[in-house]
């Protein structure tokens, strides 16, 4: 009973917090896109890219596929002030979270390429197109598809990751949830509480959104549910 | 005249084995040329070597006047006039058969939107598929999706199509429309290079016909001629048991 009338209290707060929210759905955004634009790429460069590009990129995946998110967050964040330049967090975070997101994202695309018959890329080179253009109007496409299921996965995982930036002081929610927590301590169950309806609301939306994607994109003919393979 | 056509002394090998001992041959203007023969024995890397989707090892290969195995020609302006029609038709999955067939005008050759839909609806009624544009490929059957990956060819107006066994992954009644299709380009002055199993065919379409065997063309001639006096006993092995296997092959 005396735990209701503390939800109740943390109503208060719940404006503030659910303005900081923002603030994590706008890392999210730059993280995701970072990770998207620069995850295709080393993919690619993987798949294609040759010995020197494709080494590169295997590095590049095993660096940030390794390091720890909280020590890029503060590399990325402490690491530039060491040199006299200072950074903000947001950006610090967005570029932290968004290269490790991008080594993750990299392998969703590169199993969606390589899953792709060999004969797609044959007849593309065959009508005339050079490489870049058949990757462009042939492979991709497929791949994009072939890649949401996996990417709804990073997706859901890197939700809950913008949570880390309180660490470099962005004003998220859950910097703001630890204010309040400092200030009433008898407050802090209610307030996780709401932190945490606020990311199962977020996750939700977001795979609710990737489904959609999912079914708008489906090629007729294949990946339809319910017909006989899924029922064997 | 000269040859549309000119491949010269074409070598190829896979680790070991050597696929192609040098293959020569020429193809004039309008012609349509059926190469048959075991199975393994280079016919589908001598196709894909005339387009450099393999590279031979040695060898020349000449497309009007232009050497296409030569290190600085442009080769994705080359295989632009070169149509290539698949055994198992590798149609881009995610399109429908109109954007299959309009595809490369306007990517390869920059056509706009409005002229690439008019000719790509052309092509697919020219292989009677009019009523199939908005199907995407897993909606057709095999002999259809065969017929859009012609029209893809020929959207292209190509120099020449090369055939690698294009009725080979269809099931029996559905290879009729197909090689109807075939026989219909030859008429019109296609030229084009064949390599199938499909004797009927062979004998009524071909001007010349190729037998090889083990990397090396065996023998060559008009259709009359090597079926009924072929020169080589290994053609006429060859095609005694091509026709137990297929059976009686009319035309």
């Amino acid at each position: 009973m005396e735990f209701f009338l503390k939800l109740g209290e943390v109503g208060r707060y719940l404006p503030m917090l659910l303005r900081a929210s923002l603030v994590n759905l706008e890392l999210l955004g730059a993280l995701l896109a970072i990770g998207f634009l620069i995850g295709t790429l080393v993919a690619l460069l993987q798949v294609y890219g040759g010995r020197l590009l494709g080494t590169g990129a295997y590095l590049y995946e095993w660096v940030f596929r390794s390091i720890p998110a909280l020590v890029l967050l503060f590399l990325f964040y402490y690491g530039p002030a060491r040199f006299g330049v200072s950074i903000k967090p947001f950006l610090a975070a967005s570029l932290a979270l968004g290269f490790r997101s991008s080594a993750y994202q990299s392998q969703i695309f590169r199993g969606a390429i390589q899953a792709i018959p060999t004969g797609q890329m044959v007849a593309a080179r065959a009508l005339g197109m050079s490489r870049i253009r058949a990757i462009r109007h042939v492979i991709l496409p497929q791949a994009f598809r072939l890649a949401i299921p996996g990417w709804s996965n990073e997706f859901s995982s890197v939700v809950k990751d913008t949570t880390l930036a309180y660490a470099v002081t962005l004003n998220e929610i859950m910097r703001h949830a630890k204010i309040v927590m400092d200030n009433q301590y008898d407050l802090a169950m209610a307030t996780f509480i709401v932190v945490a309806l606020v990311f199962l609301v977020f996750t939700y939306s977001g795979n609710a959104l990737l489904g959609q994607v999912e079914r708008r994109f489906r090629i007729p003919g294949l990946q339809m549910p319910g017909t006989q393979g899924a029922m064997l | 005249m000269n040859p549309l056509l000119s491949v010269e002394d074409i070598h190829k090998r896979y680790g070991k084995e050597e696929v192609l001992k040098g293959v020569s041959f020429q193809l004039r203007k309008g012609e349509t040329k059926v190469i048959i023969g075991p199975s393994g024995t280079g016919k589908s890397t001598l196709l894909r070597c005339i387009n450099r989707l393999t590279e031979p090892d040695r060898g020349r290969v000449w497309l009007d006047g232009v050497e296409v195995t030569s290190p600085k020609a442009n080769i994705n302006r080359i295989r632009a006039q070169i149509g290539f029609v698949f055994q198992d038709f590798n149609l881009f999955t995610h399109l429908t058969a109109l954007d299959n067939v309009r595809l490369g005008p306007m990517r390869v050759l920059g056509m706009r939107k409005e002229e690439a839909t008019a000719l790509a609806l052309e092509e697919l009624a020219r292989v009677g598929l009019s009523d199939k544009a908005n199907s995407y490929p897993a909606q057709l059957s095999g002999g259809q999706q065969q017929r859009v990956s012609i029209a893809r060819a020929l959207a292209m107006n190509p120099k020449l199509i090369l055939f690698d066994e294009p009725t080979s992954a269809l099931d029996p009644e559905l290879i009729g429309e197909v090689l109807e299709v075939m026989i219909q380009l030859a008429k019109e002055g296609m030229t084009m290079i064949v390599v199938t199993h499909e004797m009927g065919f062979a004998r009524s379409v071909a001007d010349e016909i190729i037998f090889m065997e083990k990397g090396v063309i065996v023998e060559q001639g008009p259709p009359e001629q090597l079926f009924s006096a072929p020169k080589h006993p290994r053609t006429a092995e060859f095609l005694r048991k091509i026709t137990e296997l297929y059976g009686g092959t009319e035309g």
